[in-house]
């Protein structure tokens, strides 16, 4: 009895002051919207200079093999001079430059040297230029060669078979894998700020004089947080679905049943953080520092773990949002992959025993 | 367990508190014992181990020495069985503002175990004894701060406990709301047999109860019927007059006469305990006219209170204003015509129109939600008006420069000061923030040392002074540039008895340099200090009178010696009564 | 006397800030164990990506390719497989994220000339990292072409490519990310010092009395916006010597030119901060405020993607962002030693942004009330 009143007692207080409800279904609406399409590592229409110092038929017929794919938005120009400037100033993104004895040297043994400029700085988008273009190159080979009667372009060829994501489009993992942080945020900044309210409103000293336990109390929060993170989930779980179709491969009950037990950790470092701080300013700090960053960078989200040194990969074990990731990822792009989700479930379980009983342990009934 | 046992005793009881280096003794081997079927009145100023003993009491704190048993039980180490047994209401009970009267009622039936078929029973009743029967639909943080006492009460009644413990139940609380809590705590005690024990800085509230006992500084200072303890000052409380001699004045020389232990404006009048049982002398006026009166239970504590405590300034110098005020200039400081202040739809202050003149001391009065605190707001520049004019030494605040300002002193309630700077750091700053720099500066600055006795506690954090000094350097910051105008609002709440005296010592110094006061206060012992009080009820002034008046007003048969309380209370419920029909 | 009030509300801005030790440290030891631990995390450089091989043919040729990536730093053989059962399993568990497949035909069709056909399977999950990886791949079967090629004086293909990357000749993309996170740190800084600040002050009651004073909303804005400016001007100047000294990212700009585009930046974010903290009531909105304000802040920054690659309406949105002025800024200091003038464009939004917050600030200073 005493169980159900708190937890009526949360839900109520929950429908009564919005920004719980905001936290839980607006945030995850907004950031995924803004995540979702702010959040694209898909170059397309990249701006292209392209400089032919003697324009012939051979330079004509590479230029159409850029020209052709839609990665590119190729703009022609006259000088070497121009197109650099525009490099400069980021209205380009590479150069492609064939020099005045392009047609002559291709029938070289050596070959012509395609001069590729791209902008070092974004290192990324300069990678991923300069594979559009390689990939542009090849298929230009290729149909040379077919034409010129199959002759040997390249000894060894490259064919990709692309798993799990065909099209390769950054979204169907970026989104799954927003999911996931934004729970993060959203299960802190819930539970990181109501045990510390309640001991600067006062109401848990009226509290701690009932028969009320201090486990009820916490698990009356538990449940009704619970609830409303799950609400939150499974919004967005629809939204990635249905309005970024990101295909879901795996079963929803695993997703389900997987999505709970991340949601008990991130409930459960909320409540740490609030039980720990009692200040809501320090709580709020630490909610801060503790979630966004390292969801958004130590998660393997966005930077792949492996390649981290080993000290850093081991400080994202730390992270809970690590496993919900390689979890909602797997899921959603190959199916229940039991080796992949057992492993990281196990260690969701354990986080959450962890920050539970954490909070448990250190939130006894006095004030001291 | 037999009729006569204690429902509470504490032996040896000792708790102290670290923060950072600096250790706080708040219980310094603390013995009582509460008596059943009474309410026993925990008596002290703030910071004197009140709430510290009631949380022991409680079972949330773990004694460093000795014990507390609760109703036959430790309640350290039976806590939980301790707890089933009593009702707590802390200082700020926690209800859930965003929950209605009957949720949150309904919450604390549900934590306490409430049978469900006992409950419509009790609600009703706990309602009725409330009076908040008509509004159980509404959001707790919607009530006035009377009601939500009010509320507090019911849910910790919710379950009849044996035990009541209530801390500071009357504070921030108008005395129409005060009077109606003692009313339900009366019943309980008279129908139900309850033993209470209620923490209380208000003197007046430890006359209703049976016993009291008087902490100081965590120690017991005293114990027993608050009568015993005004007994011991019989024969030595005066109420003195002296013609020709303003009150204010004849209290000042009065309170420098020797065997003279306390003196206070009351009305026309002046009340003085003396050391001996003879009646006080003044040089200056041999035609001092002394009445012996009863003692009240203020002067029997006072009276120990200063035996317990020699270090007080008696002797108040304010210095020279700073800027030439003709003490007899009766022009108006403050003016104000038609105020009127609006919050969504809601009138918060509804047309107003009063002036002060310089030199007066004038209070604001008015119940929970009256609009006095907004109305002040409005004064000190702080809230802008929606409608009429009020000026300022001349100025209109909220358009006036930063000259308008600079003429102004303002102390908060809270003694809003910055907690994490050290008391010179304080000081240091408000003196650049009103302009002052060089050789002036540090005069200022050792003036407000000296007279507010701040110059060894210079380099303490000012968030770690005790209330009392929180005060004088919340004062001392607000005079540091010597205002004309010093805008007070409820400025010695929860500050002992002594540090209030000496506070008004050094208001009435002030105003008799030609500086004006506005205070808002609920003590209604406070406004008796006041040359005039203005009484707000719903955004409208209700009365402007000297304080003398308002009692003359109130006076009839059924009381012929009304206190400003008495004529408050019934000049709000006459409007109340007027409101209805 | 303007200057002289305005000095002892800065001092007591740096006493609350700087006074209790637990704050002095969240100021000062987060940004820097930040900087190292993000500084090696942000990176889309691989490294020891784990790989399997079918290899059906087992000639030499075919060993020999198979050699070239096990030799390279980034590739890692995890596995080779006798049978096409056990792939699937090594993808789905992501024990490799991907596997070479040399056809039984590979060292005939090789050495036929006709072209042989190396099938690389990669797990598409994430796909950035499997373009990248494939990428990694190109450039090792390339190498083995030429070496091929030149090793039978064969005449290669008719044209190749020669890629040069300006300013950052490696791609190494520590050297786009650490300037980045200078930034990132930089913001955070900025909102901790100034989000909460006034909030505070307002549920202390010490707001009323300073509004008491003399001082104008001017001078208040002044004594709290010049605390976070020297705070997040000194954090970044030790951030920045990390970066060049520890990470050894080059810094070939001028200190002049960072340290205009610094202060216009911490200009525009304590705006940012002192806004939201002068519209919050509480400290749990300000915190609210300041979250709401620098997730996106980052995220549509440019930090980690591109912002070309947004939809126009949220390219719109990232004109209000100041980080991602900023971050340009950083950048082409760091690898491009850009001059003022072709910092301009980015400087002028952000002393616009800065203009604005902080006078709504100011104005709300007085005019919010509860």
């Amino acid at each position: 009895m005493r169980l159900g009143a708190l937890v009526r007692k949360e839900f109520l207080q929950i429908v009564r002051d919005p920004s719980s409800i905001a936290i839980a279904f607006l945030m995850p609406l907004f950031l995924l919207a803004l995540f979702g399409y702010g959040v694209s590592l898909d170059a397309e229409r990249v701006p292209l200079a392209l400089v032919a110092e003697a324009p012939s038929t051979d330079s004509a017929e590479f230029f159409a093999a850029l020209g052709g794919s839609p990665s590119f938005a190729p703009r022609t120009m006259d000088s070497m001079v121009a197109a650099e400037r525009a490099l400069l100033q980021g209205e380009v993104d590479g150069i492609v430059r064939l020099r005045a004895d392009f047609a002559r040297a291709s029938r070289d043994a050596n070959g012509a040297p395609v001069q590729v400029l791209v902008n070092g700085i974004d290192t990324n988008t300069a990678r991923l230029v300069q594979g559009y273009i390689e990939g542009a190159w090849s298929a230009w080979l290729a149909a040379r060669a077919a034409r010129d009667g199959g002759a040997l372009a390249v000894p060894v060829d490259i064919a990709p078979r692309i798993w799990f994501n065909g099209e390769l489009r950054s979204r169907n993992y970026l989104v799954p894998g927003l999911v996931a942080i934004i729970m993060t945020l959203i299960g802190a900044l819930l539970t990181a700020l109501v045990m510390a309210r309640e001991w600067e409103r006062g109401t848990m000293e009226a509290l701690l004089v009932t028969p009320t336990s201090m486990s009820e109390v916490l698990l009356g929060k538990l449940a009704a947080y619970f609830v409303l993170g799950t609400g939150g989930m499974l919004l967005s779980v629809a939204l990635a679905v249905w309005w970024f179709e990101v295909p879901l491969r795996g079963s929803f009950w695993v997703l389900w049943a997987a999505a709970s037990l991340f949601l008990l950790a991130a409930l459960g470092m909320g409540l740490t953080i609030s039980t720990l701080a009692r200040s809501q300013f320090v709580a709020g700090q630490v909610a801060i520092l503790a979630t966004f960053l390292p969801a958004f960078l130590l998660s393997g989200f966005m930077f792949d773990i492996g390649s981290m040194p080993p000290v850093v990969q081991a400080l994202t074990h730390l992270v809970v949002a690590r496993y919900f990731v390689a979890i909602v990822q797997t899921l959603f792009l190959a199916g229940d992959v039991w080796a992949v989700i057992l492993p990281n479930a196990a260690a969701l379980a354990a986080m959450a025993a962890l920050f539970l009983g954490l909070t448990w342990r250190k939130s006894r009934k006095r004030l001291e | 367990m037999s009729g006569d046992a204690p429902v509470l005793e504490a032996t040896g009881l000792c708790k102290s508190f670290v923060f950072g280096k600096r250790v706080t003794v708040a219980l310094d081997a603390v013995d009582m014992r509460l008596v059943a079927g009474r309410v026993t009145g925990l008596i002290g100023p703030d910071g004197a181990g009140k709430t510290t003993l009631m949380r022991l009491a409680a079972g949330l704190l773990v004694p460093d020495a000795g014990e507390v048993r609760v109703l036959g039980r430790d309640a350290t180490a039976e806590s939980l069985a301790v707890q089933a047994e009593l009702g707590y209401m802390p200082q700020r009970f926690g209800l859930y503002e965003d929950l209605t009267v009957a949720e949150n009622l309904e919450l604390y039936a549900d934590l306490q175990g409430v049978p469900r078929a006992t409950r419509a029973a009790r609600y009703a009743e706990l309602m009725r004894m409330t009076g908040l029967a008509p509004f159980t639909r509404r959001l707790a943080g919607r009530l006035s701060g009377g009601m939500k006492q009010k509320l507090g009460l019911a849910c910790t009644l919710v379950r009849p406990p044996r035990l009541l413990l209530l801390d500071e139940p009357t504070v921030g609380v108008d005395p129409v709301s005060r009077r109606e809590l003692w009313a339900i705590i009366d019943h309980l005690v008279a129908s139900a047999g309850m033993s209470m024990l209620l923490a209380t800085a208000y003197l007046d509230e430890a006359e209703r109860c049976a016993d009291v006992v008087l902490l100081h500084e965590g120690r017991v200072l005293a114990r027993g019927a608050p009568r015993a303890l005004s007994a011991a000052v019989a024969g030595r409380v005066w109420q003195v007059s002296a013609p020709g001699m303003a009150p204010r004045e004849l209290q000042d020389a009065l309170s420098r006469a020797p065997g003279v232990a306390d003196a206070l404006v009351q009305g026309e009048h002046v009340r003085v305990v003396t050391r001996e049982a003879a009646p006080p002398t003044l040089a200056e006026s041999p035609s001092l006219r002394a009445d012996p009166v009863a003692p009240r239970f203020e002067d029997g504590f006072v009276d120990l209170l200063r035996q317990a405590r020699s270090d007080l300034a008696r002797d108040i110098d304010m210095g020279p204003p700073r800027h030439a005020v003709d003490a007899d200039d009766t022009r108006a400081v403050i003016r104000v015509r038609g105020a009127r202040r609006r919050f969504g739809t809601f009138w918060a202050v509804d047309g107003v129109d009063f002036s002060i003149a310089r030199g007066e001391i004038f209070g604001l009065l008015g119940a929970n939600g009256a609009g006095k605190t907004t109305l002040f707001r409005m004064l000190c520049g702080l809230l802008p008006a929606s409608a009429g004019r009020l000026e300022v030494a001349g100025f209109d605040l909220r358009r006036a420069s930063a000259v308008a300002r600079a003429r102004i002193g303002y102390m908060s309630q809270k003694f809003s000061l910055y907690g994490n700077l050290s008391v010179a750091q304080n000081l240091a700053f408000f003196a650049a923030a009103y302009g002052l720099h060089g050789a002036e500066r540090a005069a200022r600055i050792a003036w407000a040392e000296s007279t507010f006795d701040l110059a060894d506690s210079a380099a303490q954090l000012a968030g770690l002074l005790p209330l009392g000094y929180k005060q004088r350097l919340a004062m001392a910051c607000a005079l540091m540039h010597a205002p004309e105008i010093l805008f007070l609002d409820e400025p010695t709440s929860g500050v002992d008895p002594l540090a209030r005296r000496e506070f008004w010592l050094r208001i009435n110094a002030l105003a008799r340099r030609g500086v004006t006061v506005l205070v808002t206060t609920h003590f209604m012992e406070e406004a008796e200090y006041c040359d005039r009080v203005a009484i707000l009820a719903a955004g409208r002034l209700l009365a402007l009178d000297a304080p003398a008046a308002l009692k003359a007003r109130a006076r009839n048969a059924a009381l012929p010696e009304p206190s400003l309380e008495d004529a408050f209370i019934a000049l709000i419920q006459a409007h109340e009564q007027r409101v209805a029909s | 006397m303007m200057w002289r009030r305005l000095l002892a509300l800065v001092h007591k801005e740096f006493l609350a800030l700087l006074k209790d030790p637990r704050s002095r440290t969240v100021l000062i030891v987060p940004p820097l164990m930040q900087l190292l631990v993000f500084g090696y995390a942000a990176s889309f450089d691989l490294k020891d990506v784990p790989f399997a091989v079918y290899d059906e043919d087992g000639g030499a040729a075919a060993r020999e390719l198979v050699a070239h990536f096990a030799g390279a730093p980034a590739f890692r053989l995890v596995a080779t497989l006798r049978d096409e059962q056990a792939l699937r399993p090594l993808l789905d568990t992501r024990r490799a994220l991907l596997v070479l497949r040399l056809g039984p035909r590979f060292g005939a069709d090789l050495a036929a000339g006709q072209g042989a056909r190396v099938q690389v399977i990669i797990d598409g999950r994430n796909s950035n990292t499997a373009l990248l990886a494939l990428n990694y791949v190109r450039g090792i079967v390339q190498r083995y072409n030429e070496d091929w090629l030149a090793a039978r004086g064969r005449a290669g293909p008719p044209a190749h490519l020669a890629t040069r990357a300006w300013f950052n000749p490696n791609l190494e993309s520590r050297w786009f990310f650490v300037p980045g996170i200078i930034g990132m740190l930089t913001l955070v800084t900025a909102m901790l010092v100034t989000a909460l600040s006034v909030a505070r002050e307002r549920e202390q009651g010490t707001f009323d009395q300073l509004l008491v004073t003399p001082l104008r909303p001017s001078e208040i804005l002044l004594g709290k916006a010049i605390p976070g400016l020297l705070i997040g001007l000194a954090q970044a100047s030790v951030v920045l010597l990390l970066a060049t000294s520890w990470f050894r990212v080059p810094f070939l700009g001028g200190l002049g030119a960072f340290y205009l585009g610094l202060t216009l930046f911490l200009l525009s974010g304590v705006g940012v901060g002192l806004l939201i903290s002068a519209m919050a009531a509480t400290q749990q909105q300000g915190l609210l405020g300041a979250f709401l304000f620098m997730v996106p802040a980052v995220i549509l920054s440019g930090f980690a993607t591109p912002i070309a690659n947004m939809p126009e309406a949220v390219q719109a949105l990232t004109w209000l962002d100041p980080l991602r002025y900023f971050l340009v800024v950083l950048r082409k200091l760091f690898l491009e030693g850009a001059d003022l003038a072709l910092l301009l464009p980015q400087l002028w939004p952000m002393a616009l942004i800065a203009l604005g917050t902080l006078t709504l600030a100011a104005w709300l200073f007085r005019h919010r009330m509860y």
